[in-house]
């Protein structure tokens, strides 16, 4: 888009450009190229020297099982985060839309989770699920069922897994309710004398005008889910028992600031941005088809 | 087929009572651990300790919440206290969120109202940020940072995260639906560049920057592991990193208490700001991700 109307100095809009520029060149593309860099060459032991080496970090690094097993993980924990956050907040949602009159007054009180850090949502899950001292922690030890997420590698992926949905499910919930209250009530109404039910009308009228919705969230859900529940996993887990809870991002972490191994959580990095920029790219053709056809 | 259709009178009610019911589980679901955790602040962390927290208040509350406000010293743990660490999470989030609106709002304005050499090489450079989140950049955007002896510097923290790809797409679609007439109007009545990007586009973008301001204060408060790598002396440690490490590895005897009263004054801020601006801060969610 171009506009008719421009102011014609010459160096105002370089200056008006310099901090944004400058932030990005150094904090962001430098950066950048340095894990690009740093990725295919390996340093010796005192960082002083070091040497090309092509993709083998990138061969260490895939034919690693450890970082297999953290993919799988990542996998699970991404997917079970995506499904459980977004199919409650749609829920909820659709449950809000339907009661117009006390809708504003639900959203208040839902919305404001996502005010939360992931890592608070973590320690609040800690309080009440922590064996020794949360109030349903020691119910379900009281009941017989051994229950210590510290220790058990099944119940600790379950717990960051609940953790990292329960906090999302505000803003899926807040981007939904917006996707809902513009569906035209016509239409549902017309669907509803022609003898459609809720459940039917919600399935071949609501959920179809929502897809744009769902699949944007769909996208930041997994964004969330990769990058941001850091917090959530450091808060509650330390990626333990083990490495149970460890996802792909936490590892590059552990592998470069904990352990010192610069190639490796390069190459890490690297993997992770062709990630970022697959997400980005495939949320770009969207926005692009909705725009076109809107 | 149609249950609040179909039988009004008598089923209707009871149906109606259904969606009710489950919505106010879902409020539950969100509420409880908060109100656990606001009962356990006026407790004593002997009775937390012992897993016997009752579901009614406490007398200890002005205790805990002074001591850990104040001190650093609790019964079993040493923690920065509370009162430094909200004030560097509020430097934090309010540098990011007034540095991000003030460096895109200007790159934006240049972007829209200019045409100059490199003009869209820089755009794209700006647009390419998308996709670098400070996650996959972590090691060398902290070598970076050392380098120039940020390290547990307020600069440190906050000017890494203050360019933003989405505030200033954000802002530059907001300007390109202003209209031809107005920049021409004000031409005409020899404004320059400045005066019409103080007199006109600044008071237009008002709601934009007010709904942006939530978002990016609650993204600055919330930061997590770009603290956790920046911050290494208690002086310049965040209240959300402070909590995790005030719970180490989660020891029964430790201070839970003053844990609990830390992460009820960590949740104030952010959430008063999305309660009390709902309706911008909705909006603006809604609008920056188009």
């Amino acid at each position: 888009m171009q506009r008719r109307v421009i102011f014609d100095n010459k160096a105002l809009p370089y200056l008006l450009l310099a901090p944004q520029v400058a932030v990005t060149l150094i904090f962001f593309i430098w950066p950048a190229a340095q894990a690009l860099w740093q990725s295919v060459h390996l340093q010796d032991a005192f960082g002083l020297r070091s040497q090309f080496v092509g993709l083998e970090n990138f061969e260490a690094v895939l034919s690693d099982p450890n970082y297999l097993e953290t993919v799988k993980t990542t996998i699970i924990f991404s997917v079970s985060v995506t499904v459980l956050s977004l199919g409650s907040a749609l829920g909820l949602a659709v449950l809000a839309d339907s009661k117009i009159r006390a809708a504003s007054a639900y959203k208040t009180l839902l919305i404001w989770p996502y005010a939360l850090a992931p890592a608070v949502a973590a320690v609040l899950w800690m309080f009440i699920f922590n064996p020794d001292i949360g109030i349903l922690g020691r119910a379900l030890n009281n009941l017989g069922y051994a229950w210590d997420y510290r220790l058990n590698d099944g119940q600790a992926l379950t717990m960051v897994i609940l953790a990292a949905s329960w906090k999302q499910v505000s803003y899926n919930f807040i981007f939904f309710l917006a996707g809902l209250q513009a569906i035209p009530r016509s239409v549902l109404e017309a669907a509803s004398i022609d003898g459609a039910g809720a459940v039917r009308r919600f399935w071949t009228i609501t959920f179809p005008l929502l897809s744009p919705t769902t699949f944007f969230l769909l996208v930041v859900d997994v964004v969330y889910a990769f990058f941001e529940t850091f917090g959530t996993i450091h808060a509650l887990t330390h990626g333990g028992p083990g490495k149970a809870t460890e996802t792909l991002i936490f590892r590059v972490y552990q592998d470069g600031v904990v352990n010192h191994d610069l190639g490796g959580s390069s190459a890490q990095s690297v993997i992770l941005m062709v990630i970022v920029i697959a997400l980005t790219a495939i949320q770009f053709r969207f926005v692009e088809r909705k725009v076109h056809y809107s | 087929m149609n249950p609040d259709r179909a039988n009004p009178r008598s089923g209707g009610r009871l149906m109606d009572m259904v969606p009710h019911l489950i919505l106010m589980l879902g409020v539950l679901i969100f509420a409880f651990p908060i109100y656990v955790t606001v009962i356990g602040s006026t407790w004593d962390a002997a009775t937390i300790g012992r897993g016997n927290l009752p579901l009614t208040p406490g007398g200890e509350m002005l205790n805990n919440y002074a001591s850990a406000w104040s001190e650093s010293q609790g019964n079993r743990v040493m923690h920065t206290p509370v009162r430094i660490m909200m004030w560097n999470s509020l430097v934090m989030a309010l540098v990011i969120a007034l540095g991000k609106i003030a460096i895109s709002i200007i790159s934006a304005y240049a972007v829209a109202f200019f045409r100059f050499p490199l003009r869209m090489v820089f755009f794209w450079m700006i647009f390419i940020t998308l996709m670098l989140p400070v996650e996959v950049r972590i090691i060398p955007t902290y070598e970076v940072v050392a380098n120039l002896g940020l390290i547990d510097s307020y600069a440190g923290l906050t000017i890494p995260l203050i360019a933003s790809a989405t505030a200033t797409l954000l802002f530059r679609q907001f300007f390109l639906t202003i209209p031809d007439e107005l920049a021409e109007a004000a031409k005409i009545d020899g404004a320059g560049a400045v005066r019409f990007f103080l007199d006109v586009v600044l008071p237009l973008s008002r709601t934009n920057i007010a709904a942006l301001f939530v978002i990016l204060f609650i993204y600055g408060w919330n930061q997590y592991l770009w603290p956790l790598l920046i911050t290494n002396s208690a002086e310049m440690e965040t209240v959300v990193i402070g909590i995790t490490k005030m719970i180490g590895n989660g020891e029964a005897a430790t201070d839970w208490n003053l844990i609990m009263a830390t992460t009820v004054l960590a949740m104030l801020p952010p959430v008063a700001v999305v309660v009390l601006m709902q309706r911008w801060f909705v909006k603006g969610l809604v609008d920056s991700e188009k």
